[in-house]
């Protein structure tokens, strides 16, 4: 099935902002596992210290092409990436670029919550640890509490810092992973289906946090809700078999979508 | 009747009595009338049910005949020998006199002349084992027919047989798996009055405690040169154990990473099996690889460092037995390694950390218990492991710190006290059964411990 | 500068702490590098260990135990001198002689057969190819080991109208000459420490050279029983037998006891406590040393039952006890393995349980069966310690014919072999023995991987 692609230059003309500055643009990313081919190559601008969004129904590629962005496809064998992921203008699949420092500046949160098997404070702690950011135990201190502070759990877990991270309730583990890769201070952070795994509660004061770093870091979420897209994103971007439909501001999107498929897929006709 | 003979009539039978009662119940099928009745349960388990009641019943008669008949039998010539003989004769005497009568009546006949009362007492056996064997077919004869016939008799449209037949094979289930459960018991229970004997001649405070190994017959003149201390043997198996976990752990568990985390699966698919390789080969080939090769090996290692490492030595029995448990820790840390969820993994990554920082800080800490619990199963097998030290360890056993000399373990002990002259009455003989004792002990409290880790473990990521 | 406390919102703030990470992200990455190749290698050089392993055994064993199927055997002219062999007709049978006397009239003249000196036929072809082989017959009869002499009787007892005739035989050389021709004691050795006399040496050299004494492929090491007084040709044909014996108990006793627990308590056992314990008894039982297993035996068979020492039957029985919970353990894993949608299926249509599970379930899981009790019967057989301690350790110079006779076992042979004196002969030996032996066992085991291959259900 062939679909109508958009040229970067209509990305740019649809997108126009006035004070943005590209962080990460994708040119004809495609993704192979073993035989065939999951993306067919995606074209994609993403700007500095907004909210993009990621839809589409299931199999879509959404989460491919996010796994993209910080090579985490690296680490399955079978998997293979053609064309150029560009962060501040420099190809990240570039030999020269090491893959350490690419997600140290690229942080991941995943679809289920996975707090290391240690005390809350180590989980936080892991990151800085690893990159040699902090020097003494003070500073380390610091970085945990004001990592803690923006992900909103400090109040919930001052007092037991020493206690498992695996101990703490699905939306605090979240929540926890969240300030782990902040800790490590990234430029964008990627969320694959943060809440999935979480109840409507959890999940809103996710929403609420996702708020709240709008505007300090460049933030991409996969989701497969409408509503929470609609609810956090200024742009959402409209997978569909491994192809990108529509790329537009969310409440574009939402109201006046320009293909077929999307409005389809927005009024519930599949997905 | 020989046994074969038995056999083979009581297998015809069985398809006899599975044929009349298959017959039967097929032609219950129509009624006398013509008209089709439905059976409860399909002829062949009638047939099936009849051929239970002939022959098991008729079998067990056998079983249980074979077991008291001689009993019975020696009984009734022992209390039908003339007194004066009985007078004279002890216990190895009456055995020997036993054997003796078998031979005569059994028609080997004797290398010396029998007495007139044996030749009597082997014309009685004669006598009574051909009548014992007569009434055993008899009964078994009755039985069987009794079997067939009432069994027969029953068979009815209505008859639940594949029930009743269903009952029966799960009866035989449950019996099989009681002789598992028999062997276990049988080992604690064996081992445990053996043992006891043993602590009827020895303190059991010198034998855990004592720190002398030397079990002679105490004879005029050595009086307090014999010892029955366990404790050199302990020493002995824990170090050369300690020596195999030296080698085994670094070499499997980095193994295990390295298949698991790193290695194409290529390599795996190759290397994997090959490692494992290691676990099939028969302790006594170890043993003598040991003897042939390690021991001179080392020997002349350590004399080009000006060390006095002797060829049969701990060092020797513990590097081989290292090499035997690499496969158990290197195989089941990786599938402990394995079951460590991806997350966990991605999780690291995705935060910038390398591959080895990932499996160093994240991995192993999470698959810690899983592997701590595979180090002390291989930890049970080195300290149970037998053909290896008894042919490189030197059998030496004396308290010794240094991995260079020989010493001595307590499976090395077990089969040098219980090879040879088996005399069980001796303390000699009987401190292999204590010795047996300690070492089931430790090496279950080892692997219970272990089990029970391993099993939390897997829940936990289940 | 402190890297955690700028305001997130304060832009440029922001974006020094961000570079300021990344310098010091940039800094630690060489050494972070260089760790994880040192990790790696140090994963690879494990593997890689365990390897050489695995390699140096199998070499060290083959390079040793391969010359030893070649045997040096010497090729005689021997005649069967009617002067040596003085002896009556064989004894016919006579039409109602009863078996008894016939038996004693046969003994007589198997016992005079023994009288006759075979080692005189064996001296005389040696003199025809080593003329003074007859003025020195001590050092003549070293060549040949002792044995061939019962070789000779047995073709004349077997044939008596081979007397008259000359026949070109293959002798097995003495232990000692093939330590000789093998180099496997040092030539150079002073007279007094070598096995054989300056004068025999010389004759076995000469011999090699005329090609009378070739090494020759050992068929007494497959065909004899163990022999002390002719080392030369101790053969394994009693342990083989021994093993085999053993090793149908094992399959009779310990394979159907294990699939019908297995099948229990797997399909039918309530799941409680008392199965639980079961199932925890079962894993232990798997991992008592096997050692303690020949404790058993010889306290519950030997001392209670009062079963003949060094039989295989008792050996079988020990054997099979320690194989069970092997065969459970895998029988039980196997029966996991198969979906349940099989049993509702099978109950859906109206069968029983037992019906479900005899019909549809075991069927489909014969071939996990079977893989795993090779797999347990392999083990078994090279398993030592435990026949050890009911007396299997014992020499025994003779192929057993039934499970109650004296016999040793495969690995026990091997056992018994390396502790022979005559080392520089018996080191070749057992590791031939050795090689028959895991020969055996990895075809076992290829067998057993081959019928997982083949079978494999993949649900």
């Amino acid at each position: 099935m062939k679909t109508v692609k958009l040229s970067s230059e209509r990305l740019g003309v649809s997108n126009k902002q006035p004070s943005g500055k590209i962080k990460m643009s994708a040119r004809d990313v495609k993704v192979f596992y073993g035989e065939s081919e999951a993306l067919h190559g995606i074209d994609m601008d993403i700007y500095e210290n907004e909210v993009i969004a990621f839809i589409g129904p299931s199999g879509c590629g959404k989460s491919t092409f996010l796994r993209c962005l910080n090579r985490m496809n690296d680490t399955i064998d079978v998997a293979k990436v053609t064309g150029q992921v560009l962060l501040d203008e420099q190809d990240i699949y570039d030999p020269s670029l090491d893959v350490v420092q690419l997600r140290a500046r690229v942080g991941m949160v995943f679809q289920k919550p996975n707090p290391f098997p240690k005390s809350i404070y180590e989980n936080i702690a892991y990151g800085p640890r690893l990159h040699g950011l902090v020097e003494t135990r003070r500073e380390m201190d610091e970085v945990v509490e004001s990592s803690l502070r923006r992900a909103g759990l400090w109040e919930e877990v001052k007092d037991r810092l020493d206690a498992p991270g695996t101990g703490l309730s699905g939306g605090q583990q979240q929540r926890l992973c969240i300030a782990r890769a902040i800790a490590v201070s990234p430029e964008v952070i990627l969320m694959d289906e943060p809440c999935s795994a979480l109840d409507p509660i959890a999940t809103s004061i996710i929403e609420e946090l996702i708020d709240e770093l709008k505007g300090s870091y460049t933030l991409v979420i996969v989701t497969h809700n409408m509503q929470q897209a609609a609810r956090v994103s200024d742009k959402t971007a409209f997978f569909h078999l491994g192809n990108l439909i529509e790329l537009n501001k969310t409440d574009e999107i939402f109201t006046n979508p320009q293909d077929k498929k999307t409005e389809d897929y927005i009024t519930g006709r599949f997905g | 009747m020989s046994n074969l003979m038995l056999a083979g009539v009581l297998l015809m039978l069985l398809a006899l009595a599975y044929q009349l009662g298959l017959t039967r119940s097929r032609k219950l099928t129509t009624d006398l009338s013509g008209q089709k009745v439905r059976l409860h349960s399909r002829p062949v388990y009638h047939g099936a049910l009849v051929a239970f009641w002939t022959v098991v019943p008729a079998f067990g008669v056998f079983l249980l005949w074979r077991f008291i008949q001689p009993g019975v039998i020696n009984q009734m010539i022992i209390a039908q020998l003339p007194e004066a003989i009985m007078a004279g004769m002890t216990d190895s005497d009456m055995r020997v006199f036993l054997r003796r009568i078998t031979h005569l009546s059994s028609g080997f006949g004797l290398s010396d002349q029998p007495q007139p009362h044996e030749l009597q007492a082997a014309e009685l056996l004669s006598v009574l084992q051909v009548r014992g064997h007569a009434l055993m077919l008899a009964l078994m004869a009755s039985l069987a027919a009794a079997g067939l016939y009432f069994s027969w008799q029953q068979i009815h449209p209505d008859l639940r047989a594949r029930n009743q037949m269903e009952r029966v094979v799960k009866v035989a289930l449950i019996a099989c798996s009681s002789v598992a459960i028999l062997t276990t018991i049988g080992i604690v229970l064996s081992m445990f009055g053996e043992a006891m004997r043993f602590f009827a001649f020895v303190n059991p405070m010198d034998f855990f405690f004592g720190t002398t190994w030397n079990p002679r017959f105490q004879t005029a003149g050595t009086e307090g040169q014999t010892g029955f201390g366990m404790l050199p043997l302990l020493w002995g198996t824990v170090m050369i154990a300690l020596i195999a976990l030296l080698v085994a752990i670094p070499v499997g568990l980095m193994a295990a990473i390295y298949m698991s985390e790193y290695a194409p699966s290529r390599v795996r698919s190759v290397a994997k099996p090959i490692i494992e390789v290691l676990a099939g080969i028969p302790t006594i080939v170890y043993g003598f690889f040991a003897l042939i090769t390690v021991g001179p090996f080392l020997s002349s290692f350590g004399a080009t460092f000006g060390l006095d490492i002797r060829a049969t030595s701990a060092l020797t029995a513990g590097v081989v037995m290292g090499i035997m448990i690499i496969p158990f820790i290197s195989s089941l840390s990786d599938d402990i390694i394995t079951q460590v969820p991806r997350s966990l993994r991605d999780g690291s990554l995705g935060l910038g950390a390398t591959q080895s920082e990932t499996i160093r800080k994240v991995v192993l800490p999470a698959a810690l218990p899983g592997i701590v619990g595979a180090i002390l199963l291989a930890a049970s097998r080195a300290i149970g492991e037998t053909m290896i030290v008894v042919l490189a360890a030197g059998n030496s056993p004396v308290l010794t710190a240094n991995p260079f000399e020989a010493v001595s373990t307590m499976t090395v002990t077990i089969v040098n006290q219980l090879t040879g002259d088996l005399d069980f009455a001796s303390p000699q003989s009987l401190v292999a059964f204590a010795l047996g004792l300690t070492l089931f002990v430790i090496t279950l409290l080892l692997n219970v411990i272990a089990l029970v880790i391993v099993r939390k473990y897997r829940e936990q990521y289940e | 500068m402190k890297i955690s406390t700028v305001n997130p919102q304060d832009k440029t703030a922001l974006a020094q702490q961000r570079d300021l990470m990344q310098q010091r992200v940039a800094q630690s990455l060489a050494k972070r590098h260089a760790k994880e190749k040192r990790f790696k290698l140090t994963g690879q050089l494990a593997v890689g260990t365990a390897l050489a392993f695995v390699a140096i055994l199998f070499i060290s064993i083959f390079s040793k135990g391969l010359p030893a199927f070649w045997q040096a055997t010497l090729t005689l002219d021997i005649y069967f001198d009617p002067d040596i062999i003085l002896i009556d007709e064989k004894p016919v049978q006579a039409a109602g002689e009863s078996d008894a006397t016939f038996q004693e009239r046969y003994q007589a003249w198997q016992m005079d057969l023994a009288f006759i000196n075979f080692n005189g036929l064996i001296l005389n072809a040696l003199a025809e190819v080593i003329p003074e082989a007859a003025a020195h017959p001590r050092d003549a009869m070293r060549l040949v080991t002792s044995g061939e002499r019962i070789a000779l009787r047995n073709l004349v007892e077997e044939d008596p109208s081979i007397i008259g005739s000359r026949k070109r035989l293959n002798l097995l050389a003495d232990a000692n000459v093939d330590v000789w021709i093998k180099g496997n004691i040092d030539r150079d050795l002073a007279d007094s420490r070598q096995q054989l006399s300056a004068r025999t040496r010389g004759w076995v050299d000469q011999l090699v050279e005329q090609g009378v004494i070739k090494n020759r492929f050992s068929t007494a090491l497959f065909m004899n029983a163990d022999s002390r007084s002719s080392l030369a040709s101790a053969g394994l044909a009693g342990a083989f037998m021994g093993s085999l014996m053993m090793m149908l108990i094992v399959m009779f006793l310990a394979v159907p006891l294990g699939v019908a627990s297995a099948i229990y308590l797997e399909e039918f056992a309530p799941k409680n406590k008392l199965t639980d314990l079961i199932e925890v008894n079962i894993n232990n039982l798997a991992a008592v040393p096997s050692i303690v297993f020949g404790l058993l035996g010889a306290s519950v068979f030997i001392l209670w039952f009062k079963l003949p020492l060094s039989a295989p039957v008792v050996g079988g029985l020990v054997l099979s006890l320690m194989t069970l919970p092997t065969v459970i353990i895998a029988t039980r894993s196997t029966l996991k393995a198969i979906p349940p949608s099989i049993r509702s299926a099978a109950l859906g249509i109206g069968a029983s349980k037992v019906q479900s599970v005899f019909h549809h379930v075991l069927p489909l899981a014969i071939p996990g069966i079977l893989t795993g009790s090779i797999l347990g019967i392999a083990q078994a057989l090279g398993e030592t310690a435990p026949l050890l301690l009911i007396g299997m350790s014992s020499f025994v110079a003779s192929v057993p014919s039934s499970p109650f006779d004296q016999s040793t076992a495969l690995p026990v042979q091997i056992y018994l072999w390396q502790g022979n004196e005559l080392r520089n002969f018996f080191e070749a030996r057992t590791s031939a023995a050795i090689i028959v032996l895991l020969t055996m066992m990895i075809s076992l085991n290829a067998l057993a991987i081959w019928l997982r291959r083949h079978f494999e259900n993949r649900w």
